[in-house]
């Protein structure tokens, strides 16, 4: 049994027993924490089975933003009192377990029995990377080859944002999310939030502009982004926009907007929805991915930063 | 040197299951973080020795990402609070 | 100059792991959440240090170099600030 061997055997224990008590443990605080542990080490899982665009993606939502959102909705269940009466009774509990349990053993099952030279496109994907000339075949088959997907998943991120705007109580329609955070302006945070999103943000362009030929992408560079923001908000060097104003509601539909616009440009001067010509490829898809960093990033950032609680004025 | 670097990848591993411990039992959930918060920087570590025993050079990109937000979850404990009534870490939090 | 640089690199991961090992121990079992934090950044400054130490040998380029190193410096950073957080938290737990 090779070093690699037992080093693999040691992570799937880990993260399985982390898992196990995650799911197990009474306090939600403690789950939470459990959960963000065990985004991190999954991370690891993705990079040594080799898909690193999915480790990133790992890495900036469960490992930060993930984290914010779950101690956030933890932080409300707690203030609100929520009481062992209305937690879920044993039946429930026995069928969610059974449900999860089956679904997870269905996966393993499926995975296990593929046959050795598991059936794949890849080897076509890699062939096809002349069309668009980079070379990340995830980005070739988010962007060009399974687009409508892609510009489709944006779509739900919008309808998300709309689905938690339509939670504000009446006097704070159109407000400002969440609450006003303050923070001493000579303490330790608001020092880390004025120094670190200026080198978040240059990571996260990085990240958007190496995904043309390496691991990355528009939506792990926009989650750094929102990242990002959301540090600045928490340290209360900068408020939230309120939601009804023009701008925020621009920069939530420049991504699939732009993503529209080409797709239609390209049914109705070219060949069919959706497709670039081969000249234009690179630029068309350079400017769909910024447009959707920067729908990305606000999207999370809003999201995160919850339902409107205080009125516009 | 590759299985070097694999046998240090197992015992930062090992290591961080030892952390893991820490957040089942911590009494509280300041250790817990502080478990969070070790296992996000021995992820780090991690990351990088497996990126260089399997050939994939862009897991630094990934403990790169993970570097930047590491800390989140630890300020979005603090800010929250542990069984505070109000949800938001104002002044007192800091300046004490 | 190749078995400079991977003498380097065994000598410094050995030592980073150990550290870590050693914080994570310190976790364990050190009586008070202040005595806790200080192993804990032990483990985060010096075991991520002398882990990135050693792959800098092992690096392709100066880009990938860099790259390590402000990885450190963003571990550095963060870490002290939640470090910061974690404490005065603590203290006002105990406080109450």
């Amino acid at each position: 049994m090779s070093i690699s061997t037992v080093f693999e055997i040691v992570l799937a224990a880990v993260v399985l027993g982390l898992a196990i008590w995650t799911t197990a443990v009474r306090d939600t605080y403690s789950a939470t924490v459990g959960f963000v542990a065990y985004g991190l080490l999954v991370a690891l899982v993705w990079v040594r089975l080799d898909a690193v665009d999915v480790a990133l993606t790992e890495a900036a939502i469960g490992g930060g933003l993930g984290g914010v959102l779950l101690l956030t909705a933890a932080a409300r269940l707690r203030d609100s009192g929520f009481t062992a009466a209305e937690a879920p009774g044993t039946v429930t509990k026995a069928a969610a377990l059974t449900a999860s349990v089956l679904t997870a053993a269905s996966l393993a099952g499926a995975v296990l029995l593929l046959p050795d030279a598991a059936p794949t496109l890849a080897p076509k994907v890699i062939a096809n990377a002349w069309a668009t000339g980079m070379a990340n075949p995830v980005t070739n088959v988010l962007m060009a080859f399974r687009s409508m997907d892609t510009m489709l998943e944006k779509v739900v991120l919008l309808l998300a944002i709309i689905g938690v705007w339509s939670l504000a109580p009446n006097d704070a329609w159109g407000g400002r999310p969440g609450p006003r955070h303050q923070a001493d302006p000579d303490g330790v945070l608001v020092f880390l939030a004025r120094l670190l999103p200026p080198i978040g943000i240059v990571v996260g362009i990085y990240i958007l502009w190496t995904g043309a030929n390496h691991p990355g992408g528009a939506f792990q560079g926009g989650a750094i982004l929102a990242s990002m923001w959301l540090l600045a908000i928490m340290a209360g060097l900068t408020d939230t926009p309120p939601v009804c104003r023009r701008w925020v509601r621009y920069i939530l539909i420049a991504g699939p907007g732009v993503f529209l616009v080409v797709g239609l440009g390209g049914l109705w001067l070219g060949a069919a929805f959706l497709a670039y010509p081969p000249a234009l490829a690179k630029p068309l898809i350079v400017g769909i991915e910024v447009a959707m960093t920067l729908t990305v990033a606000a999207t999370l950032g809003l999201l995160l930063a919850g339902v409107p609680e205080r009125s516009a004025r | 040197m590759n299985e070097f670097l694999t046998a240090a990848v197992g015992l930062i591993l090992g290591t961080l299951a030892l952390g893991l411990v820490s957040i089942l039992r911590g009494p509280g959930e300041i250790d817990r973080m502080m478990a969070t918060q070790l296992i996000g920087t021995g992820g780090i570590a991690a990351l990088l020795l497996l990126g260089t025993v399997t050939s994939v050079p862009a897991a630094v990109d990934v403990a790169l990402t993970l570097a930047l937000l590491a800390t989140f979850a630890s300020i979005a404990f603090v800010k929250k609070g542990l069984s505070k009534l109000d949800a938001d870490g104002t002044g007192p939090t800091e300046n004490q | 100059m190749s078995i400079g640089s991977d003498i380097i690199t065994i000598a410094a991961v050995s030592a980073g792991a150990f550290f870590f090992l050693a914080g994570t121990v310190g976790l364990l079992r050190f009586p008070d959440t202040l005595t806790r934090l200080h192993a804990l950044t032990k483990a985060d400054n010096l075991g991520l240090g002398l882990v990135i130490a050693g792959l800098l040998p092992q690096a392709d380029s100066l880009r990938e170099g860099l790259k390590l190193v402000s990885i450190w410096l963003l571990g550095l950073l963060a870490g002290a600030t939640v470090s910061q957080l974690i404490a005065r938290t603590a203290r006002q737990d105990e406080a109450r």
